[in-house]
């Protein structure tokens, strides 16, 4: 092994790498909250009566799972700036790419945490919902107040570990070039000649994050497996 | 916004005249496939090699597998890929990455680095499938075979792994499709498998949509197919007796 570590260019980047730090967790919380309401959403309309939306609802799940998430972010970094300066009547050289990125990380993301919300849905017991229609609540009553809390009380931990792979993923914005967390690293490091140590350290970063926050999820899942 | 359709793009020739257009998308469709299925039998092997010694009773052993599975877990696929393909070369000892870097050719290097880094991030993956397999067993399985006096690999290759391999076909089912989407990560060290091949039609044709859908059909075709095969195997494998067998 003949090669000199050099890690001198890290230290005056950092500024620079926590704004790609800060795009990078601006991208994954807003798909995480986007993702969660709408794959509820889609959730219940494939697990609803109504046969159009069911349908619907399995087609957008199943056509978001076959697709690779870098032909999404492909799509919506086509589609996404033309829509938008269509409608919005934007000046073209407007930076929508940050934009684009969250619309495309959302939705795909939906499909994903629909199909986790479903399987919690379904955890309930059946007996829950016949208790609450026989109490006189409606649908929409009984699944906002007796079925979704406790299948979210079920799913948090699945949804925490769906947050980290979402968090993982948002590197893959490098295809668009916008500048998250790894393409800042990326750039610093092609621009001082030193990729190796700032991919190495890139890596390091994701993987401290990663793992610590795996723990929580571990710790969470035992504490609420005793209840 | 008006948009010129032009499906015919596809029997076009290319600029250097050996092909045309769909002859780019078919060989990027062949690169996809052929780098996801020699990945997909490396993570299978290692997959279950790991997924053994995360059972094994040796404390050292298991621990290994642990931290391996943590460290391709918790970084992003494209770190990996990177790291792969910029970074080993210039660590590896004795001359073996000057070896990579100067007899194999740009093309091979990137399928090589691709191929390798689908297979670990996978392999991963495929042990936590194969560990989990095995835990489903009763332990009276694993006893049994001891006590008829197997040695532990004996126990393993005739009474465990068999059983276990057949429960988890269907998560290894998802594993598999999930290679071919995520060689389409392997795009951006410059291998020209099929999402490439989209991006670089783009380029070539200014017919983003035509290319676009294109792509994402052939990967839905990808999808399909895998999947019917897959059904295939998964009926040949159930288990009578558990849930999903007959």
């Amino acid at each position: 092994m003949n090669y000199e570590f050099d890690w001198s260019s890290i230290p005056g980047a950092l500024p620079f790498l926590w704004e790609g730090m800060k795009v990078s967790l601006e991208i994954t919380v807003t798909a995480v909250i986007v993702g969660i309401v709408w794959g509820t959403l889609l959730a219940l309309m494939r697990l609803g009566t109504i046969k159009p939306l069911a349908w619907f609802a399995a087609g957008y799940v199943n056509l978001f799972r076959a697709i690779p998430l870098v032909m999404v972010l492909l799509w919506f970094f086509l589609i996404v700036p033309q829509l938008l300066k269509g409608f919005l009547n934007l000046d073209p050289n407007t930076d929508v790419r940050l934009t684009s990125a969250m619309v495309g990380f959302a939705l795909f993301e939906s499909a994903y945490y629909s199909e986790i919300i479903r399987a919690g849905i379904q955890s309930v017991p059946k007996g829950q919902v016949s208790a609450a229609s026989a109490l006189g609540m409606t649908y929409a009553q009984a699944m906002r107040l007796v079925v979704l809390p406790q299948a979210f009380r079920n799913m948090v931990p699945l949804l925490l570990t769906q947050a980290i792979v979402l968090f993982q993923d948002t590197s893959l914005v490098y295809v668009s070039a916008l500048a998250d967390f790894f393409g800042a690293a990326y750039k610093v490091g092609d621009r001082d000649g030193r990729l190796v140590e700032l991919l190495l350290f890139a890596g390091a970063v994701y993987f401290v994050l990663c793992f610590s926050l795996s723990q929580v999820v571990r710790r969470l899942q035992k504490r609420m497996a005793t209840v | 916004m008006s948009y010129n359709w032009n499906w015919s793009i596809f029997s076009s020739p290319v600029p250097t005249g050996e092909t045309t257009y769909l002859g780019w998308m078919l060989a990027g469709l062949q690169t996809t496939v052929a780098l996801s299925l020699s990945a997909w039998v490396i993570a299978l092997l290692l997959g279950s090699l790991m997924g053994v010694l995360r059972t094994v009773p040796h404390k050292g052993l298991s621990r290994f597998a642990g931290a391996y599975v943590e460290v391709f877990r918790n970084i992003p696929l494209l770190v990996q890929l990177f790291i792969w393909y910029f970074v080993l070369p210039e660590l590896l000892p004795f001359g073996l990455g000057d070896a990579f870097k100067q007899k194999l050719n740009p093309v091979t290097q990137q399928f090589v680095a691709a191929m390798v880094c689908l297979a670990f991030f996978t392999s991963a993956r495929v042990c936590e499938q194969v560990r989990s397999g095995i835990d489903a067993l009763p332990r009276g399985q694993k006893n049994a075979g001891l006590a008829l006096g197997f040695t532990l690999g004996q126990t393993y290759r005739h009474v465990l792994l068999p059983m276990a391999f057949r429960l988890i076909v269907p998560p290894l089912t998802s594993e598999f499709l999930n290679i071919f989407k995520n060689s389409a990560v392997c795009s951006t060290i410059g291998l020209l498998e099929l999402a490439a091949q989209g991006r670089q039609l783009v380029d070539y044709t200014a017919q983003p949509y035509e290319s676009f859908i294109a792509v994402t059909v052939l990967y839905l075709l990808i999808n399909v197919v895998v999947m019917s095969l897959m059904r295939v195997v998964e009926a040949r494998t159930r288990v009578p007796g558990y849930i999903g067998g007959k």
